[in-house]
């Protein structure tokens, strides 16, 4: 017998984390997915879209507007709780460790919704994780611009060849058990002070 | 490294309320007590439940009702959740659109934050809208299961105002209030500081009246604390409640204000200026541009029991839960609210400093027309006054018949 499918309705700000659930889902074979970047009016959205499974991110400061919302029948046709199944704590740990919430109406079987649960995690996971190797790449690429000036601050203060404005700095950092960037900024912000930079 | 006998980590919203544990923190009184003391800013009480409930969180800032609807099953996900310390009383005011003073004060709402003559200025202002087939007034809180809620509710009804029927209540995150309120979207708000003086620094609004007379000296946020964690860790609850409390003295200084607004004020804790926490601190409320006027115990952190866990409070929030259909009445409900609040705790933590603890763990609230010495053990105390505007007294032991009389008032 086949069941009719599950609507999902993701409740994100940030759109890319948004479309990158929604590939999942659909990869998983769910066709009734709304996303919603904007709560306001979400009452009437909530409504049309009769949702079965909410996924919402923590950091939307209206969840206290929107669980409200949930509990109140005239938005929500169905009572809609928390998760599946309050007993399954290391799902709701993972889920809240990710930074992602779900709701649930009442009544749907776990083994429908729990997938639905996992495949948000995960995906949510894996946005944090590229969210920081992007914000690394962008900090590796500020490090080396602030180690090539202060290089050429030292060559033009010092007199000395590239490589050996490099070595300087290396040891300094080294002796100082600090990163090289670091003695790099220290190197600019006192030049910028004195008036002397390169 | 640090030499801490304890790591605890506390949620909060960005309140000037949460002072007492920032204090905690920022003035080494955590530390004092062998504490690494981490906060952790949050942008809902949804997330704060439910960081507490999956054990990110071992304490927290909480509206003080609360606890009481985790304890109850009211709320999705929820740990067990005690209340063994409040975090003052007071601090909250209702802020109303400059078109909706406007209105009010052509019905005689005085400037003097008297809930009465506001409360019937606006009953006659939701009537007149009511007759020329307006919509219904838009009125914000921060959360269904807040002091903010049943405070406002509270007033209106007495006022003769039916919360449910004569204007729409919604739920609104405390720092998007002041601006929802200048772009139209709300016609006033209940919350707490300093988010009614940002409307009034802002220009949006005006303070119509305060929680500080509506309820005098009534309770509004306390620590809450997940149950498995201070069952297991007596020594650091303990501990914690030792700091609050020494943080809760210090906040009371007024000489200590200037440098309290300054802290709250940075990024990490509020992040608005610090100009913005002094009306709350000093009771010289602004109450529109240029309009001063003096709120006696307008947020009180330490005198008169403020950090006691009554259990007459959590009953009467219990009450408030039933009259407005959050939960159903019976013998173990109210049982489970009771026990929600735990003076057992407090006194177990504070009677080795020798502080003014309260001989009874209830009170009639609304009783005490003066500052009344009372009996204590420790330093002496004085409590009160504590009345309900309406002149009506909540009596814990007469909870089936207050819970009664509220169900039969028709507005």
């Amino acid at each position: 017998m086949k069941t009719a499918a599950l609507s999902v309705l993701v409740i994100d700000e940030n759109r890319i984390r948004a479309s990158i659930i929604e590939a999942g889902l659909r990869e998983a074979g769910h066709d009734h997915v709304t996303l919603v970047h904007d709560v306001a009016g979400i009452g009437r959205r909530i409504a049309e879209i009769n949702p079965d499974v909410i996924v919402i991110d923590l950091e939307n400061p209206n969840r206290d507007m929107l669980e409200n919302m949930f509990q109140l029948s005239r938005a929500v046709k169905r009572p809609i709780a928390m998760f599946v199944d309050r007993s399954d704590s290391a799902s709701i740990e993972a889920a809240v460790d990710a930074g992602v919430s779900a709701y649930v109406v009442d009544g749907l079987k776990r083994e429908r919704v729990k997938p639905i649960l996992d495949m948000a995690v995960s995906r949510f996971n894996a946005f944090s994780r590229l969210a920081r190797e992007l914000e690394e790449a962008r900090s590796e690429l500020e490090d080396r611009k602030v180690v090539d000036r202060a290089k050429g601050i030292l060559m033009k203060s010092r007199g000395i060849s590239e490589a050996e404005a490099y070595a300087l700095m290396r040891k300094a950092a080294m002796n100082q058990n600090r990163k090289l960037s670091e003695i790099a900024q220290s190197l600019v912000t006192a030049a910028g002070l004195l008036g002397d930079d390169a | 490294m640090s030499d801490a006998r304890f790591e605890i980590s506390a949620g909060f919203l960005p309140l000037l309320d949460s002072a007492l544990l920032v204090m905690a923190r920022e003035k080494g009184f955590a530390a004092a007590e062998g504490i690494d003391l981490t906060l952790v800013r949050e942008t809902s009480w949804a997330n704060i439940r439910d960081r507490l409930a999956v054990g990110h969180f071992q304490v927290a800032h909480m509206l003080a009702p609360m606890p009481i609807a985790c304890n109850l099953g009211l709320t999705p996900l929820a740990a067990t959740t005690v209340v063994p310390m409040a975090l003052g009383l007071g601090g909250n005011a209702v802020t109303v659109s400059n078109a909706l003073w406007h209105d009010m004060a052509a019905h005689g709402a005085s400037d003097d934050l008297s809930p009465r003559a506001t409360g019937d200025a606006l009953r006659a202002v939701v009537a007149e809208r009511a007759l020329g087939h307006a919509s219904p007034l838009r009125l914000g809180v921060v959360h269904p299961h807040s002091g903010h809620n049943y405070e406002l509710r509270y007033w209106l009804a007495a006022c003769g105002i039916d919360p449910d029927r004569d204007v729409e209540i919604v739920i609104l995150p405390p720092p998007l209030m002041a601006d929802a309120l200048g772009s139209g979207s709300l016609d006033g708000y209940c919350a707490g500081e300093p988010w009614n003086t940002a409307a009034v620094m802002l220009g949006h609004g005006r303070i119509a009246t305060v929680k500080a007379k509506i309820w005098r000296s009534s309770p509004e946020k306390v620590l809450g604390a997940d149950a498995r964690w201070s069952d297991a860790n007596p020594e650091a609850l303990s501990a914690l409640l030792r700091a609050i409390h020494h943080a809760a003295h210090w906040c009371a200084v007024p000489g200590n204000h200037t440098e309290l607004a300054g802290i709250m004020a940075a990024p990490t804790y509020v992040g608005r200026p610090a100009e913005w926490m002094l009306p709350a601190l000093s009771g010289h409320l602004g109450t529109v541009e240029n309009s001063l006027v003096d709120v006696e115990d307008f947020f009180v952190p330490q005198a008169k029991a403020a950090t006691f866990p009554w259990k007459s409070h959590a009953l009467w929030f219990y009450s408030q839960m039933v009259r407005w259909g959050q939960a159903g009445h019976s013998p173990n409900n109210a049982s489970i609210a009771r026990e929600t609040y735990r003076p057992d705790l407090y006194r177990t933590a504070l009677k080795p400093l020798g502080a003014a603890l309260p001989g009874a763990n209830a009170k009639v609230e609304g009783a005490l027309a003066a500052p009344t010495p009372v009996g204590s053990a420790g330093a002496s105390l004085v409590l009160g006054p504590d009345g309900f505007f309406d002149g009506s007294l909540f009596d814990p032991d007469e909870l089936d018949g207050y819970i009664a009389s509220q169900r039969s008032a028709t507005v």
